[in-house]
């Protein structure tokens, strides 16, 4: 229990996907104009990340580790290669489904989320919340804990640079530098106060 | 835009500067940041990049008028994910050091947005010559930023270049007393700014409308 609180602690603060990994920066910055759109594509990550990144480990651990076809009656086959392939078509699947899931059955929370749903599939802190998964080697329990942190801590960081750009764009910016150039100072300055996390040790 | 008036040395070089994916139209940062911190990972980063935007764009153009549209980005991902794992295998098999210390970050080439974004924007409209151009014109683009990040931190940050010694340090007798700023990630978020802020100084045409002016202050003399 300990150590899944560890990975989740480490997910969110220390390992930040937006913040220290700079995984999802394109819609991170395109979208950070307005809190209320950050926080839905927020929530929409977090359920994305806590249902792709478990889904990912089982068809790593059955189908692609070398010798995971074993109860196939293959034991030689590696086929971890695939798993690229393998990683963004769950993905795209699974955004899918959940769309049309949330469409029929939870109607409210689907037009919140609705326009987000799909830029997520191209949203490169999902996939590389599961490459991570497989890279570091969680077993079941932990990759949800992990899909959720990771999650999670995108999710923070977005809200939290929306509300600086929300007052930001009252302030005088030099001319080449609005825009573009001003949030990726602001980000830099938000990504060193997340470094203090690093000296957490858990 | 059709092929014809648009000639291949501006496909080439347009996206250099004129239309740079990274400084304008917001594409592909994540691997611009995190991959940059020495000159030598920046560079296989790029060719791998560039490799693959130019063959998926390529091969998207050619099965263009076969993909329905309802799946066609199904169809793309799954072109650019067998360019990556290809891309990946010959890493590992010929560049084992780098590709350990680029980890992720070549997966992460299916996701990023350069290459879908070609694809769909470009490749969907135009044919496999000029769809190819593109693609390495762009992935040349992204090199620009890359490679200049890569230099700036690698030479400030560690006085090296490609692992030669430029500036000798202090630690090693020399008298370059190293900036520790630079090793550390949210550098390149500040030196993209910058290079961002130098650009738009030069093509004045790319400087974002401001959204609220400052009121002039109505006060007729210094209180």
């Amino acid at each position: 229990m300990e150590q899944l609180i560890a990975i989740f602690i480490q997910a969110v603060f220390v390992e930040n996907m937006a913040l220290a990994f700079f995984l999802g920066m394109c819609t991170f910055i395109a979208l950070s104009k307005k809190i209320d759109a950050a926080i839905g594509l927020g929530i929409a990550v977090i359920v994305v990340q806590a249902i792709t990144v478990p889904v990912n480990n089982l068809i790593f651990k059955y189908l692609l580790e070398p010798g995971a076809l074993a109860w196939a009656g293959y034991p030689d086959i590696d086929l971890s290669f695939l798993g690229f392939l393998s990683y963004i078509g769950v993905i795209a699947a699974i955004v899918q489904i959940l769309e049309m899931f949330l469409d029929k059955y939870v109607p409210a929370l689907y037009n919140a989320l609705g326009v987000f749903l799909p830029l997520i599939t191209v949203n490169c802190a999902i996939l590389g919340a599961s490459l991570f998964m497989v890279e570091r080697d969680y077993n079941f329990g932990e990759s949800v804990v992990y899909g959720i942190g990771a999650g999670v801590g995108w999710a923070l960081a977005i809200v939290a640079l929306a509300g600086v750009r929300e007052k930001l764009k009252y302030s005088d910016v030099p001319k080449g530098l609005e825009g573009l150039g001003i949030t990726f100072i602001t980000v830099g300055l938000m990504s060193l106060g997340f470094m203090s996390f690093g000296g957490i040790s858990l | 835009m059709s092929n014809d008036t648009q000639s291949y040395k501006e496909l080439l070089l347009g996206p250099l500067f004129i239309n740079n994916p990274i400084g304008l139209q917001i594409l592909g940062i994540c691997s611009a940041l995190a991959v940059t911190s020495s000159l030598n990972v920046a560079l296989v980063m790029c060719l791998a990049l560039t490799a693959v935007t130019a063959f998926s764009n390529m091969l998207v153009s050619i099965v263009r008028n076969q993909i329905p549209s309802s799946i066609r980005i199904i169809v793309q991902m799954t072109i650019i994910a067998s360019l990556v794992i290809v891309v990946d295998q010959i890493l590992q098999a010929y560049a084992f050091d780098t590709s350990k210390k680029l980890s992720v970050f070549i997966g992460l080439i299916i996701t990023n947005c350069i290459v879908m974004g070609r694809a769909e924007a470009f490749a969907m409209k135009n044919g496999p010559v000029s769809s190819f151009i593109d693609g390495i014109g762009n992935g040349l683009g992204y090199s620009v930023v890359l490679i200049l990040v890569g230099a700036i931190r690698e030479l400030l940050g560690s006085g090296t270049l490609l692992g030669f010694e430029i500036l000798p340090l202090v630690t090693n007798g020399g008298w370059y007393v190293n900036n520790g700023l630079l090793l550390l990630p949210p550098s390149s978020f500040f030196i993209i700014g910058l290079l961002i802020w130098a650009l738009r100084e030069w093509k004045t045409d790319q400087v974002e409308e401001t959204e609220y002016m400052l009121a002039p202050n109505s006060r007729s003399q210094e209180v």
